[in-house]
């Protein structure tokens, strides 16, 4: 099923370099864009495509950008989401990596759909050496007419501006990370409005992960209709997985939507199996916010059907089985692992990238950190469990943002599956 | 204009309007409680959760419920909604979980607050709080600060309403203190060492849901329900001069705004009318405030009033009450 | 590591040092503020503060993030605000080199803790203190997203992957020849075209 979609020049020597990226068919999408399709019909091929959102929650792209105030006179801004901090999820800094310049050519075509004429690439600020990366390939497509004024002699114009954030897990989320675009902490804000209609100085804006951009690039040059044609069911097209953990080959892969998950795991081409020829435990799936899954669920769903590694098939089941395909970023446990430890680390995480503002999630997550805290270290009570779970459900859905969720899945789903290994801690 | 329903009750309410607002209109038992939303403070809400409810119809047009619980004070009206606050379990659940989360890290140190007796988050907990606490984590305690010479800040009281730093950023010329760092360690403070000096400062400590902000200059000098709140006006040139006196016998013991039914300032009032005036011949009494029947306030000082009685402006008074 | 419960974020000093900017990084800043619509000079201030700690001593002092709101046309406190939020600006004065092991998931799982470990026995230091020759700061930090080469650490915003006990003290010793040389990596100014 290996499908090299988005990776397909990766290996190409120096490919950094715009002379490089275009001798080997780079920015060819763009020139037939521009030169031979309206904006609407840009957008059309995205929607046919049905990519979804790459970043974690899978909205489909086409439609997002349908919701775009365009009859507003404001200015409207794409802002490509490169705060990629999720624990487990490092495609996107892979990505920005080897390939600055199939993300740019992503955004001259989106901003081009959109109608847009600035663009931020809002990137952690832990990424820094991308910074010059990226404002380098943003020199090099200016100095040859992609970018800067009259675009290939067309009417469309486009600045794209790289900005660092300064370490905030918070601003991955979408209106947070706006809020931190102008200035300010980074507090999500509350919604509505949306910032389709409000979104980056009041004005109507795109907010979309750098996959899910850079996939624009792919879906224009193969046609929408073709990129639909990969994948399964509503999971069109290929994904980029990160995987890590305790496997033999952590890095990141290109699947084509509906791999199973056991030959991502096992197969040479991917993770190659558990370290040390150890039994598998426990996987985080998408990113550790999304539920976990012990072996046998994560191989096979309930109904003892292969999963496969797309939004529904990681979902099936829901939260009593299931869990979900997030972002990509894999985490293998294997039989050594402690998810009581694990558990209590990643709250740890959520505790510390809460940005504070809501009560549940500000005091749920420190809440929750202590008292695993006290199980992980032997101080534990019986009662704590079904505190934790209650905790949790008090946090999930309740909050301004899906940081809360974020924080209480992985609580919830680790005494879900794993509840003995609690009791033993506490025993 | 709009129609909307709340617990079973219809209104109509021009377009804009929030669920909260909406309630409000209505009154009574429907209205949820909001810790941290202020109408007359631009960008205030939404960051409590005690205002959270069930929307089970969206609007007329697409009748489909919200599967999540919204926030009242900041989700606006659709025509068609169908609102369920005190009929819905799981929006009761909800606020009970909002208000531990408030609980686990407040200290309990009500018989020597000075808000007690008029806390929002004691009338909360009376409401919603559990008979005990769940958690057997230590508080989280931080330093009390004097900012500047009028304001005490007790920060382990507060519950990030954020009320003061817009108050300071919409009311004063140059705010001095924010919201600082993140997370659970979150802070009100000034980051460094300097007073909070502006004519319209006093005014954070009413905004403040809660004891966090406190008049230094009424501080343990009496239980608020010892006192008898009456209007009280003066000719002032920064503000309206419309106050709230507290008063034991003749004695001025504090000035505050005045405070409607939801607990929120009818007008700011400046720091000179809430600081250097406590003589009784600085002012015009009008006469007692009227104070809820519910409120520990109330408790025996009006006894020879009947529910729903008006109150009359004394004689000589040229300002009728509002 | 559980944080304690007492939380006392000090009052910081406004020392009135006179602090500012080469012409060059000052002309940076004003093609960085270009970069945003008129009037919206804050949202320059992120870039800026990175500028400014690297540049005018590691840390962001009260005098600093005063100039830098100055420049910006900010109230002082919008500042504070900022620098307070986000992990990657310091408060106080830092070792030369600040090394930040990550310490979640992903990391841990791989020995990530260990190598925190090795850390505090090989430097005699705590999390948060610096070495008494004002080398080496050490922190622990959360994911720095690049779990699929953990243990990670950085040291002054440079990645240094797949970390075991051996490794760090490697990284630590050859810091420590380096001491009086300029880095090879590139700063913040310079990362902007």
């Amino acid at each position: 099923m290996g499908r090299a979609i988005l990776l397909d020049k990766v290996n190409i020597p120096g490919i950094r370099a715009f002379e490089v990226y275009r001798e080997h068919g780079g920015y060819k999408p763009a020139g037939k864009a521009l030169l031979g399709m309206t904006p609407a019909q840009v957008q059309q091929e995205v929607i046919k495509s049905g990519l979804r959102g790459r970043g974690g929650a899978g909205f489909p792209t086409g439609l997002k950008w349908s919701f775009l105030d365009r009859k507003s006179d404001k200015p409207r801004y794409l802002v490509c989401n490169a705060d990629e901090s999720e624990p487990g999820t490092f495609k996107d800094r892979y990505l920005m990596e080897k390939l600055p310049h199939l993300l740019i050519e992503g955004l001259i075509l989106s901003s081009y759909a959109l109608g847009v004429k600035t663009c931020y690439i809002y990137i952690r600020g832990e990424f820094k050496y991308l910074v010059g990366i990226l404002e380098t390939a943003i020199h090099e497509a200016k100095k040859n007419n992609y970018l800067g004024e009259k675009i290939l002699g067309t009417d469309f114009s486009l600045e794209i501006y790289v900005h660092p954030g300064a370490g905030a897990y918070i601003c991955g989320e979408e209106t947070a990370l706006l809020e931190s675009l102008e200035g300010k902490r980074g507090n999500p804000r509350i919604k509505p409005p949306f910032p389709a209609y409000k979104g980056l100085y009041d004005c109507p804006t795109v907010v979309n992960n750098v996959e899910t951009l850079a996939t624009v690039t792919s879906i224009i040059s193969m046609g929408g209709d073709a990129y639909s044609k990969l994948g399964i069911g509503k999971s069109t097209g290929t994904k980029l997985m990160s995987a890590c953990g305790n496997i033999n080959k952590p890095g990141v892969y290109e699947i084509e939507m509906g791999l199973p998950v056991e030959d991502f795991i096992y197969s040479e081409e991917y993770c190659g199996g558990i370290k040390n020829d150890r039994m598998l435990k426990a996987v985080i799936p998408g990113g550790s916010s999304v539920p976990i899954l012990p072996a046998d669920l994560i191989l096979n769903t309930a109904k003892g059907q292969p999963r496969l590694l797309t939004y529904e098939s990681l979902a099936e089941g829901e939260f009593i089985s299931g869990s979900m395909l997030g972002s990509g970023g894999f985490i293998v446990f294997d039989e050594n692992a402690c998810i009581v430890r694990n558990t209590w680390n990643l709250t740890r995480f959520y505790r510390h990238e809460s940005c504070g503002q809501c009560s549940p999630c500000r005091e749920g997550t420190g809440w929750m950190e202590k008292i695993l805290y006290r199980i992980e270290h032997g101080q534990g009570r019986m009662s704590d469990i079904d505190l934790l779970v209650r905790i949790a459900k008090n946090i999930e859905g309740n909050t301004i943002c899906p940081l809360g969720d974020a924080a209480a899945w992985p609580v919830a789903s680790a005494i879900r599956h794993f509840r003995k290994e609690f009791e033993e801690h506490i025993k | 204009m709009l129609k909307v329903t709340i617990d079973n009750i219809l209104i109509e309410v021009e377009e804009g309007t929030t669920i909260l607002q909406a309630a409000r209109m209505i009154g009574g038992k429907v209205v949820p409680p909001a810790m941290c939303y202020y109408t007359s403070l631009k960008g205030s809400g939404g960051k409590c959760r005690s205002c959270l409810v069930k929307v089970a119809k969206g609007s007329a047009k697409d009748p489909r419920p919200i599967p999540k619980l919204v926030a009242s004070c900041s989700t606006p009206v659709q025509d068609g909604m169908v609102v369920e606050n005190t009929i819905s379990a799981e929006v009761q659940e909800a606020r009970k979980g909002v208000v531990e989360f408030l609980l686990i890290n407040h200290p309990l140190d009500c018989p020597v607050c000075d808000q007690a007796g008029e806390c929002d988050l004691q009338d909360l907990s009376y409401g919603f709080g559990m008979e005990e606490t769940n958690t057997r984590e230590p508080r989280r305690e931080y330093p009390v600060v004097d900012i500047g010479p009028l304001i005490k800040l007790h920060m382990n009281r507060c519950i990030h309403c954020y009320r003061c730093v817009l108050a300071a950023e919409q009311l004063t010329k140059k705010r001095a203190h924010g919201m600082l760092y993140r997370g659970d360690t979150i802070e009100i403070s000034t980051f460094i060492r300097t007073a909070i000096d502006s004519d319209f400062s006093g005014n954070m400590i009413d905004v403040c849901p809660v004891g966090a902000l406190t008049d230094r200059s009424f501080r343990f000098k009496s239980r608020v329900w010892f006192l008898n709140p009456m209007d009280a006006h003066r000719e002032c040139s920064h503000c309206s001069g419309k106050v709230a006196a507290w008063m034991f016998g003749n004695e001025i013991y504090r000035i505050t705004g005045r405070k409607d039914t939801f607990g929120e300032l009818e007008e700011f009032i400046c720091n000179e009318c809430r600081f250097e005036k406590k003589d009784i011949s600085d002012w015009v009494i009008e006469g007692p405030r009227k104070i809820k029947r519910q409120s520990v306030i109330s408790g025996n000082h009006y006894e020879q009033m009947k529910k729903g009685s008006i109150i009359h402006p004394i004689e000589g008074t040229t300002e009728p009450q509002e | 590591m559980n944080t304690g419960n007492s939380v006392n974020h000090h009052l910081f000093v406004r020392e009135n040092k006179a602090v500012s900017f080469s012409d060059e990084t000052l002309e940076k800043v004003r093609s960085l503020i270009r970069r945003y619509p008129e009037g919206r000079q804050k949202s320059a201030l992120l870039p800026v503060l990175h500028i400014a700690q690297e540049e005018l001593g590691g840390f962001l002092s009260v005098d600093t993030m005063d100039y830098v709101a100055s420049l910006l046309n900010l109230n002082p406190i919008e500042v504070y605000e900022v620098a307070t939020f986000y992990s990657m600006f310091y408060l106080d004065k830092m070792g030369k080199y600040v090394l930040e092991v990550c310490h979640t998931g992903p990391c841990a799982i791989c020995g990530g803790e260990d190598v925190l470990q090795h850390i505090r026995d090989y430097l005699h230091i705590e999390t948060g203190e610096t070495t008494p020759d004002g080398m080496f700061t050490l922190k622990e930090v959360e994911c720095l997203g690049a779990c699929g080469n953990g243990p990670v650490m950085q040291v002054n915003t440079e990645f240094y992957e797949h970390m075991t006990a051996r490794q760090v003290e490697k990284v630590i010793e050859d810091l420590r020849q380096k001491q009086g040389e300029e880095g090879t990596s590139k700063g913040w100014a310079e990362q902007f075209s």
